[in-house]
């Protein structure tokens, strides 16, 4: 279980998190809503552990223990997983060579085990084909010359390949056509049955109309101000956000 | 040719590591000081020459005082030569045989696993210590089908006529003040000659060692493919660490008759105690094809300019270079393609990684004079950066005359950003994994390029450069 605790977070010498609480539940899908710059990404950064991302005040637990000490990558493989909200394009490095040295290292099988490499391709193959990507992207270079799309949905089959404990869809949505957003509410719902705690990040509430979140926070200028179920989300998206902070 | 377990024959560690620090091997001859004309006659008189590779030789060093010192080369003002060894003959006899090898000296080959890569995969090998082969041995199928591969001193007296129509006459003294030095002083190497349609598909090797300071060495490696044949040699080099630094002015000429095909793949590794300076040029005639891998590793001070001139008819020529400056050292490299006929084709592909204060410099030559009708060239110069201390530069010159020709250059320098190694971290993979997978991905198509055994190697030492490396860029 992945708790955050009154958390500040200082980003350039600015304060941007400003004492944010959260849980996020094995089987549950909690939602952070909020306008542009609210610091949703912040919030995502911070949990995994980047650098120049200052906690100043606040702690944030994994298991009931403080993970604040750790690495990006020793938080990772613990089980925390973060799907960015822009992935940088990798030249040179083709998904057949990244997603099996990623799960090499996370399971601990030396990375010049060649051989490992076969058995992982072809282990991961159904969960491209559960994102709507064909295996012929594997051997591709890693987001470079991947359309929108594209990406959001390598990022999620990533997710899914590296089986992780709580997993952080930073905007998994944007640029997804109308069949793909569908098949992003599937995967989530999926991941929930099978024990993952979600903490999803939108600005957009479109994504909710397909699947139903156990808790729906709104994000603004680095203070969730609001907090319930599918009713917050209906008010965001009939009233807008301005109106969140007067109600 | 096939290795099955490629990686049983690396067992690659810098050199400095691997070899340790230089042990003091007693010498024969030894001469040093300033490159006089005396000098020159004392080396000609050891090695028993005949008059015409004297008056070479002379004609040589005449040329090396006149031509003015590359303006276009730094870090080579260090070099004092009058204070250096410019010949050194250990006190070995040349052997076929590893057992007659003092220990001493055939620790370091067996070090690298030289003797090993021999039994395993090569047809022959000629090794070099100081000044003058120590080891030579080609197998007998080769030998059967009239190869012939001897050291260059051997060849000088059994086959003067072949050796007067290409020594030096490839790659001219007068070229530079180097080329120069290099034809007065030159001692070792390797001559190859294989006949008219016959493959040497395995490799051949030379490998060449510099066992102290204040020390140059001077090899020169002649191959003369005949009409149709085919050969793939690889040169290979390294030195232990001394206090002070060596100075290595080699050479190499490749000839290509009609139809040959030449893969000749170098893999430097000095010490970083050796300023290194290479001289090479092929001819290539009608429908030759030369393909030149050089992976530069090591050294303080590296310049090397693969060079082909295409000058038979659709004749062809590609060089990938790679090129690592690691620490405060310099790389300076760059292919040359002279298109001096219809229908010639070369490509070029330069890979640079520069880190830890490191600078690599390209400079690249394409030349198609009027009537290279229809030749084609293509570059692609790629820099990677690693931190802000170090640097890349590019320097492309082609001098295009041809209006049917078609040439294409591709010049992009990289860094790896915050945003990619955050990316790789937060999949699980630590700074080093990541950086590797960065690294790898940047020379993939390297890789692609050069022989298996090649990259193989290429990379088992990318991989143990770079565990050490530091914090991000
Ligand atoms: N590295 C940084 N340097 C300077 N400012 C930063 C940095 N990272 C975030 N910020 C600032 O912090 C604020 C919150 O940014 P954040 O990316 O967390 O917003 P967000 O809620 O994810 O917005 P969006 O919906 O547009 O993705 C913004 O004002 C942003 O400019
Ligand atoms: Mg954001």
């Amino acid at each position: 279980m992945l708790e955050v605790k009154d958390l500040h977070v200082t980003v350039e010498e600015k304060e941007i998190l400003k004492g944010v609480n959260l849980k996020v539940e094995p089987g549950k899908l909690v939602v952070v809503m909020g306008p542009n710059a609210g610091g949703k990404s912040t919030l995502a950064y911070a949990i995994m552990g980047r650098e120049g991302y200052e906690v100043t005040k606040g702690d944030i637990l994994f298991n009931g223990e403080s993970i604040l000490e750790l690495g990006p990558d020793e938080r990772s493989r613990l089980g925390i997983f973060l799907s960015v909200q822009e992935p940088p394009p990798l030249p040179g490095v083709k998904g057949s060579l990244l997603v099996p040295a990623v799960i090499k290292k996370r399971r601990g099988i030396p990375m010049d085990d060649k051989f490992a490499d076969i058995k992982i391709l072809r282990e991961v193959r159904p969960k491209l084909e559960l994102v709507g990507l064909d295996s012929s992207y594997m051997g591709r270079e890693v987001n470079v010359g991947f359309s929108g799309g594209e990406k959001k949905r390598f990022e999620l089959f990533q997710a899914l390949a590296y089986d992780p404990k709580i997993v952080i869809l930073d905007e998994p949505d944007s640029g997804l056509d109308v069949d793909g957003v569908k098949m992003v509410a599937r995967v989530i719902d999926d991941m929930r049955k099978n024990g993952k705690g979600v903490l999803l990040i939108t600005h957009n509430p479109r994504l909710l109309h397909f699947i139903t979140p156990d808790e729906v926070n709104v994000l603004i200028d680095g203070k969730i101000v609001m907090t319930g179920g599918l009713d917050v989300a209906e008010f965001v998206e009939t009233h807008g956000y301005d109106k969140v902070v007067t109600r | 040719m096939s290795i099955e377990k490629p990686e049983e024959l690396v067992r690659y560690r810098e050199p400095e590591e691997l070899l340790g620090f230089a042990k003091d091997y007693p010498a024969e001859v030894e001469l040093k000081g300033r490159i006089t004309e005396s000098l020159i006659r004392e080396i000609s008189k050891v090695k028993k020459e005949p008059e015409w590779m004297t008056r070479l030789r002379l004609k040589s060093l005449e040329l090396f005082y006149k031509l003015p010192m590359p303006n276009w080369l730094q870090g080579i003002e260090m070099l004092d030569l009058d204070t250096m060894a410019h010949y050194v003959k250990p006190d070995i006899e040349l052997s076929s045989s590893w057992d007659d090898i003092p220990k001493e000296v055939r620790e370091y080959y067996e070090k690298i696993g030289i003797p090993e890569l021999e039994a395993k995969v090569l047809h022959g090998l000629s090794a070099q210590y100081e000044s003058e082969t120590i080891y030579h041995k080609m197998k007998k199928s080769l030998e059967d089908k009239g190869v012939v591969m001897i050291p260059m001193e051997e060849a000088v007296q059994k086959y003067p006529d072949i050796v007067k129509r290409y020594f030096l006459r490839i790659f001219p003294p007068s070229d530079h003040k180097f080329a120069a030095l290099h034809g007065a002083l030159w001692s070792g190497g390797v001559f190859v000659y294989v006949p008219k349609g016959v493959r040497v598909e395995a490799p051949i090797e030379a490998f060449f060692l510099i066992g102290r300071a204040f020390e140059s060495q001077f090899e020169h490696t002649l191959l003369i493919a005949d009409e149709n044949s085919y050969i793939y040699f690889i040169e290979g080099c390294t030195a232990p660490m001394y206090k002070g630094f060596s100075f290595h002015d080699g050479m190499v000429e490749l000839y290509a008759h009609r139809g040959a095909h030449i893969r000749f793949t170098t893999f430097q590794n000095w010490s970083k105690h050796v300023i290194n300076f290479n001289n090479k040029r092929a001819i290539a005639e009608e429908n030759a094809r030369v393909d030149w891998v050089e992976g530069s590793i090591g050294s303080m001070l590296t310049y090397v300019y693969p060079s082909t001139v295409l000058r038979g008819k659709g004749s062809s020529s590609r060089s990938v270079v790679f090129t690592l400056a690691k620490g405060p050292y310099l790389k300076d490299s760059g292919s040359k393609m002279f298109h001096v006929a219809p229908n010639t084709k070369s490509r070029i592909v330069n890979k640079s990684i520069s880190v830890d204060g490191g600078i690599n410099v390209y400079r690249g030559v394409i030349r198609i004079p009027y009537g290279a009708r229809n030749a084609v060239s293509n570059v692609e110069c790629e820099s990677l950066i690693l931190d802000d201390k170090s640097y890349a530069y590019t320097y492309p010159h082609n001098q295009i005359e041809e209006p049917t020709a078609s040439v294409s250059h591709e010049a992009t320098t990289m860094r790896l950003t915050e945003d990619q190694i955050f990316y790789l971290l937060s999949r699980g993979l630590d700074e080093d994994d990541a950086k590797n997978l960065l690294i790898m991905g940047f020379l993939d198509e390297l890789f692609i390029e050069v022989p298996f055994e090649v990259a193989h190697v290429l990379k088992k030492v990318l991989e143990i450069e770079f565990e050490k490396l530091g914090g991000v860029g």
